[in-house]
């Protein structure tokens, strides 16, 4: 067991892949030699070499679309996109190419492609840096989808990601790259909980707490604020949100009967909807309660300045808590 | 090989010391051409070495091919008009630029097409029923890329350019000789991924040739209006060679692709091919030229049409006889009955498959909507009880 920092997990997972098998290649802007702006991939052109560590030019359509053609001729590509908002200009080839290859040939291509994608905000960045674009891919068929929330999952879900005969998206929470947690090195990934598991971070029996990513941490910090009230708060960690590990989190609402959600991105289309809408499906009968959501605004990521207000934080998560308990809350004697 | 022919037949991106920045190539008049459309054989000093394989029996060969896809095309629209195929995109006029490359090609090189290429699948062996398939809604997928080393037909134009770029990539990290052709028109060069794939395949110096079929018109929009320089000479500014040949002439675009592919497996990195066609047909069968086309244009290309440059070549060379036409034709009319039938015969998919190879591993939300839908599917076949409702 070592203590390693969020993106320090990464480059380990990224480090133990490409040691397994040679046909991992790393690609990417600044990978190499700069071991990328956030470091991630420190060290690794250097014991790797420029031909499995590929700085790339600097254009995000080029990097999917040639990891597109290695994987039809064998390899294993990681790409790095620098920021969550730079990923648009390669939006084509993810959703028409990476993600329908398999489908559009009948299993005959597959496309072992992992996109590591910094994303979220929170470090003061300006705009097209600090981004929540999961949902697009979430609602496109053939991609997986993850979302790390501490180093040990970091670790071994960056490892999964990369043996997943399918594209996976890998999102990692850039303002907690730099959290440190215990990571067990040694962990075998056939014995470690599957990519597409959730996890019941806190067990609680009056609410359920669904989160992602860089807002885990934030909705255990209020489930605990919660315990000083009283309240006790269940909170699941998605992990993998494409596909939603539902019975899960199903499981959950049968027991609690109530559900917040939260994330970044934006409300309207976002996955809060889809997993309120589905929750419901499957538990209307158990739920006391409506869903509550607490997310980002409908708003074009802000400055840096107005984040705080944008970002869910503990008290608006706790609010949302209160809402779906039908205590007192802001929102209180307002119809609808 | 490209440094013997600098200035001669072949365009250098960047002139090395000692070279001369103008290059004599880089207008229209530079057209790469073996076979005039009287067919007429021209000598060239530094291409026609690349041919010299190509006897009266490979001549005949090349006829044959060109003659079988003219009538495969000819077929399959007429399979869409009624109503077997949902779509075709016909490749009339321009036989001899996919022949002719298609031809230059080792088994082991790999091949990304656009989805008008069923000239070049034909002739890396597809079956007919397989190029059929994707047009009459079948599958989305015609062969079996693997099998034949030819990449599903792509419908995003120019995305395979990228695929292309990287799959030689991944030949350069095996340490392999094989080239790697992405086929893509001229409307493709708009496109940012292709511009991209220049890019990327100049810094690696991948072993990939792009052939470009300039046909002249994507969709409606003429290649005039996208491009104000011809198209062969875009590459130079990305450090890659390119060629221009007459596309309509099958031993000038068997020359050039030779070249172009004999320098990738040498690790002189990438080259691009301006093959100058026309298609004289609509876009697709769904497209309607004559609201944009002019209808003389169409007259000018037919008095170029590659197959009757290669007649009239055969012709003076006294090998068109009575016994290699009706064998021509015979075998023409063959393919045409077996794409024909091959379609017709062609079994639906079953409704459920609509949810298989969306992944390689179980996905709980597919297999969820999988198994509702089987439930609603079934229940048509059961009896509705009395009192039920």
């Amino acid at each position: 067991m070592s203590k390693l920092t969020f993106a320090r997990a990464i480059n380990a997972g990224l480090r133990k892949s490409l040691e397994n098998d040679p046909k991992v290649v790393l690609m990417g802007e600044d990978i190499g030699a700069l071991g990328g702006v956030f470091r991630v991939t420190d060290g690794l052109q250097k014991d790797f070499g420029k031909h499995r560590v590929i700085d790339s030019p600097l254009a995000e359509s080029g990097i999917i679309g040639t990891a597109v053609g290695l994987a039809y001729r064998g390899y294993r590509p990681v790409c790095e996109i620098q920021f969550d908002g730079f990923i648009y200009p390669a939006f084509d080839q993810i959703v028409s190419q990476v993600a329908k290859m398999h489908y559009r040939t009948q299993g005959r291509v597959k496309m072992p492609i992992t996109i590591r994608v910094p994303f979220g905000g929170g470090i003061g960045s300006p705009e097209h840096h600090s981004e929540s674009p999961e949902a697009y891919f979430t609602h496109t068929s053939g991609l997986r989808v993850v979302a790390v929330s501490n180093p040990q999952d970091a670790y071994t879900m960056i490892q999964q990601a990369i043996a997943s005969d399918d594209p996976v998206l890998y999102f990692e929470p850039k303002r907690r790259y730099h959290d440190k947690g215990d990571v067990d090195e040694s962990l075998d990934l056939s014995t470690a909980l599957p990519l597409d598991r959730a996890a019941v971070v806190n067990t609680g029996t009056d609410v359920t707490l669904v989160s992602y990513g860089p807002l885990v941490k934030t909705a255990k910090d209020a489930a605990m604020a919660a315990a000083d009230e009283g309240i006790s708060v269940e909170v699941i960690d998605l992990r993998s949100l494409a596909p939603v590990d539902y019975p899960v989190v199903e499981a959950s609402v049968r027991k609690t009967g109530r559900l917040v959600i939260t994330h970044e991105a934006g409300q309207s289309g976002g996955l809060g909807a889809e997993i309120a809408a589905s929750i419901t499906e499957r538990c209307f009968h158990y739920l006391e309660s409506a869903p509550v959501r607490i997310t980002g605004f409908d708003v074009p990521y802000p400055y840096s300045k107005l984040e705080m207000h944008h970002l869910p934080d503990l008290d608006r998560i706790l609010d949302g808590v209160d809402r779906a308990l039908g205590r007192p809350n802001s929102l209180s004697g307002l119809e609808g | 090989m490209l440094t013997d022919q600098a200035g001669k037949g072949v365009h250098q991106g960047t002139p090395g010391p000692g070279q001369s920045a103008q290059n004599p190539l880089r207008t229209g008049g530079d057209l790469l051409q073996l076979v005039s459309p009287e067919g007429d054989r021209i000598s060239h000093p530094e291409f026609d070495v690349w041919v010299r394989d190509i006897g009266d029996e490979q001549l005949c060969s090349l006829y044959e091919d060109m003659t079988v896809i003219r009538r495969i095309d000819a077929e399959a629209t007429a399979l869409q008009r009624q109503g077997e195929l949902a779509l075709w995109p016909p490749l009339l006029g321009q036989e001899a630029a996919q022949i002719g490359s298609s031809r230059s090609l080792r088994d082991d090189d790999f091949v990304f097409p656009s989805y008008r290429e069923s000239g070049v699948a034909y002739v890396r062996g597809a079956h007919l029923s397989e190029i059929a398939r994707v047009w009459r809604g079948n599958a989305s997928y015609g062969w079996d890329p693997q099998r034949i080393n030819v990449a599903t037909p792509q419908i995003i134009i120019g995305s395979q350019s990228l695929h292309a770029t990287g799959y030689a990539m991944g030949v350069q990290l095996d340490g392999a000789s094989t080239a790697v052709l992405a086929y893509f028109g001229d409307g493709a060069t708009s496109e940012g991924d292709v511009n991209e794939a220049m890019v990327f395949a100049a810094s690696y110096q991948a072993p990939v040739v792009f052939f470009c079929q300039n046909n002249h018109w994507a969709i409606s929009e003429p290649v005039r209006i996208q491009s104000h320089v011809q198209l062969a000479d875009r590459p130079t500014g990305f450090g890659i060679p390119s060629m221009r040949v007459d596309g309509n002439d099958v031993l000038a675009v068997m020359a050039a692709t030779r070249v172009a592919l004999d320098r990738a497996r040498k690790g002189g990195g990438p080259t691009f091919i301006e093959a100058v066609t026309y298609r004289m047909g609509p876009h697709t069968t769904a497209d309607d030229p004559t609201r944009y086309r002019d209808p003389n244009e169409l007259e000018d290309w037919a008095a170029k049409d590659p197959i009757l440059r290669l007649h009239k070549l055969l012709e003076a060379k006294g090998l068109l006889t009575e016994d290699v036409a009706a064998r021509v034709k015979a075998k023409a009319d063959a393919v045409a009955a077996e794409l024909r039938s091959s379609c017709i015969d062609m079994p639906d998919p079953q409704p459920l498959d609509v949810f298989n190879h969306v992944y390689s591993t179980p996905n709980s939300w597919i297999e969820r909507q999988k198994d509702h839908y089987s439930r609603y599917l079934n229940s048509f076949n059961q009896p509705v009880e009395e009192g039920a409702l």
